[in-house]
């Protein structure tokens, strides 16, 4: 091998020396091992981790358990979908988490616009980072402890219940506190991304809209909405995902609420019956390609 | 949505059916629930040498080695008398436990009495030389040979410890106190959203122990054997239960809280957290109503396929020794199972606190068990709901 590089009569013969310079110049040669080389690894990932474990998670849904001895009989069987669709309490949870998902979002959505554009419009540049790191901030501190720390602020006689005018006026724990507190934690998320997409936005434009007569209304519809609204749609994939997943939040602040990710997690945890858990979690999977799709539709993901 | 609930059970008993649990489902012999037999499964015959290790599955705070808090060891030692190293696996559930045991790489475990039945027929676990035990003699003998830890008179496990699910009011807003669990279950509460409940499927139980004294003509007999009609009863009750609950608990730090800022004012607890409660000056008082109450009671058993069965034995002998037992009991907050461990514990009072040798007021409860197929109460010419059912029952009541 080694004596065939050298004698090749042709092209720098000092350049190709070692077996690095000889590996990429047979590469150069072979295109397609050259792009496998490339994608092999992420799409060993892609397929294996990541197809691979919604894969598993479709074919166990369709498995049972054997309820004396918790032992998974390998047997394909609907049974699992039959019950979520016909028993009515499952229908009623998967519409409760889908609200809870929409109303942090559109919480976020109101919350993320009017601080994002400050962040990005109206305040000095070299204040800018400083705001970036302070909504970055609370991502630093654990979940649980957020959670914990609404849950005591929501208590009877709280904070909260002081806001509102005494001991009991405020919203207690329940579906109510769940919304809070999710748009609470993943207000960043939301407001990331429209900061980066307004950022983009040249304040030229903005000038020209005023200089051709608009409106501070008229400017927002016509030049800042049309380029804010693929950011929101970003925001809104974390937020909505990120909500009708969540399990953690509703079991601390829910009171008696359960969402999908409750059942999701006592199906696995207290009943031992992972492939019922696996059918459950498909519905939100569904909803998640629903909503992509929905939002493809539109248009939203190519301006990105 | 009743042919789904329907189908479902019809699934469930033709698997049972096709696995053959034992031998041959409902077929005579054993005097297990049903009469069905757990698989055969040898005993160790006599105590060699440590193999070096044990591998040990438990609940938080049964295996302390002073790494939690310095001053709760009760592994140091062991491992300096035994030789053999206590490698431990914290489990947070039940189910936990028995998915675990299932690997065959665990040599002990903690199983409480919801747990213990399906390792037994599962095969998962051994059958015990309770001669070899030399503590086992001091174990009260309200723990030993139950149905949570013994088939036909023979023990699987070494008893560790027990409580009872006792009911929790504050002292300032409940009037006049409650003695009856009616106070939970009334539907026209003063308390409604200030009533807590415990957040497992097994709660169905305190729904039926309460059936069982007030609609005697529902015939139920034990509160984890229910027939369609008495499990439809107590899901009903707990359906209605609900639009009084104010929220569940699972973990015990959450219904401290609850009690103390008063978003719960009533509802089941453990003597442990009763305790906290009152040390942080909650003004709680826990009681056992006069129906009695559902419990647990733990059980040391050892793996089917030990690999260090002589470690594990010392093992479940050196934790129910009344040092070690009165220590777990204290740091755990539970009545021990040891005769002579109320003599070692450091606060006298303790064996009192949790009512350790009061076993008339342990006749009074009901301690958890696995509900299956075969009813536990003895009945054979009905089905009883299994825990797969109750798990997807509970689903149900909390909507």
């Amino acid at each position: 091998m080694a004596t065939s590089t050298l004698d090749r009569p042709a092209g720098g013969t000092t350049a190709l020396r070692g077996p690095v310079r000889r590996l990429s110049a047979w590469l150069h040669r072979h295109a397609g091992v050259r792009l496998a080389a490339l994608l092999t690894a992420p799409l060993f990932w892609l397929v294996i981790a990541y197809l691979g474990s919604l894969a598993v998670l479709f074919v166990s849904a369709l498995w049972t358990v054997n309820g004396f001895t918790g032992e998974v009989v390998r047997q394909p069987t609907l049974d699992n979908f039959r019950t979520i669709v016909t028993d009515e309490v499952y229908r009623t949870v998967a519409l409760r988490s889908v609200g809870v998902a929409a109303g942090v979002t559109v919480i976020d959505t109101l919350i993320a616009l009017p601080m994002a554009f400050y962040m990005a419009k109206v305040a000095k540049p070299r204040h800018r980072r400083w705001l970036v790191v302070a909504i970055l901030t609370p991502l630093w501190a654990s979940y649980l402890v957020k959670a914990y720390a609404w849950r005591v602020l929501l208590a009877n006689g709280g904070p909260v219940d002081w806001l509102f005018g005494g001991p009991g006026s405020g919203p207690g724990y329940g579906l109510g506190a769940t919304v809070l507190v999710l748009a609470y934690l993943w207000l960043p998320y939301m407001i990331l991304p429209i900061y980066a997409g307004l950022e983009r936005l040249p304040d030229s434009l903005l000038e020209a809209s005023a200089d051709l007569g608009a409106r501070a209304g008229r400017t927002f519809r016509a030049v800042v909405l049309p380029v804010v609204v693929p950011s929101v749609i970003a925001g809104s994939i974390f937020t909505f995902s990120l909500s009708l997943g969540d399990y953690i939040t509703v079991q601390i602040v829910g009171g008696k609420t359960q969402l999908i990710g409750n059942l999701v997690y006592v199906n696995i945890g207290a009943a031992n019956n992972l492939p019922f858990a696996a059918a459950l979690a498909t519905i939100p999977v569904l909803i998640m390609v629903v909503y992509l799709v929905a939002v493809r539709r539109s248009g939203a993901l190519e301006e990105l | 949505m009743r042919t789904g609930r329907n189908l479902t059970a019809l699934a469930a008993v033709g698997l049972l059916a096709l696995t053959g649990c034992g031998d041959g489902g409902t077929a005579t012999g054993g005097s297990g629930p049903g009469g069905i037999k757990p698989p055969r499964i040898d005993k160790l015959a006599a105590l060699g040498a440590g193999e070096g290790q044990v591998n040990v599955v438990a609940w938080a705070g049964y295996v302390e080695d002073g790494s939690t808090d310095p001053k709760v060891d009760w592994v140091t030692d062991f491992e300096k008398q035994t030789g053999c190293q206590v490698n431990v696996k914290v489990a947070g559930t039940s189910d936990e436990m028995v998915t675990l045991m299932k690997t065959g790489e665990y040599d002990v475990v903690s199983a409480s009495g919801d747990a213990s039945l399906r390792l037994i027929y599962g095969g998962d676990v051994a059958p015990v030389n309770t001669d070899l035990i030399s503590n086992y003699k001091d174990v009260f003998d309200g723990l030993k040979l139950k149905q949570w830890n013994s088939v036909d008179g023979v023990a699987y496990g070494v008893p560790h410890g027990r409580g009872a699910n006792l009911l929790m009011y504050r002292t300032d807003v409940v009037k006049p106190a409650p003695t009856s669990w009616g106070a939970v279950f009334d539907a026209n509460s003063p308390y409604k959203g200030k009533i807590t409940a415990y957040d497992s499927p097994i709660y169905l139980a305190d729904a039926a122990l309460y059936l069982m004294k007030h609609q005697p003509e529902l015939g139920i007999k034990n509160p984890y054997a229910l027939d369609d009609k008495q499990f439809a009863a107590a899901v009903d009750l707990l359906k209605k239960q609900n639009e009084q609950i104010g929220e569940y608990w699972s973990d015990y730090t959450k219904e401290v809280q609850a009690f103390k800022a008063g978003n719960s004012v009533l509802g089941t607890t453990w003597q442990v957290i009763a305790n906290l409660a009152t040390a942080d000056k909650a003004p709680v008082e826990a009681i056992l109503p006069e129906e009695g109450a559902t419990g647990w009671s733990d059980t040391w058993m050892v793996s089917a396929k030990a690999k260090h069965p002589n470690c594990a034995y010392r093992w479940m002998d050196h934790i129910i020794s009344p040092k070690a037992n009165a220590a777990v009991a204290e740091w755990f907050g539970e009545a021990p199972s040891n005769k002579l461990s109320c003599a070692e514990t450091a606060d006298k009072n303790h064996c009192a606190t949790y009512h350790a040798e009061d076993e008339s007021y342990f006749e009074k409860v009901w301690y958890w068990n696995t509900p299956v197929q075969q009813c536990l109460d003895g009945r054979t010419d009905v089905k009883c709901k299994d825990y797969a059912a109750w798990t997807q029952a509970w689903t149900t009541i909390k909507g």
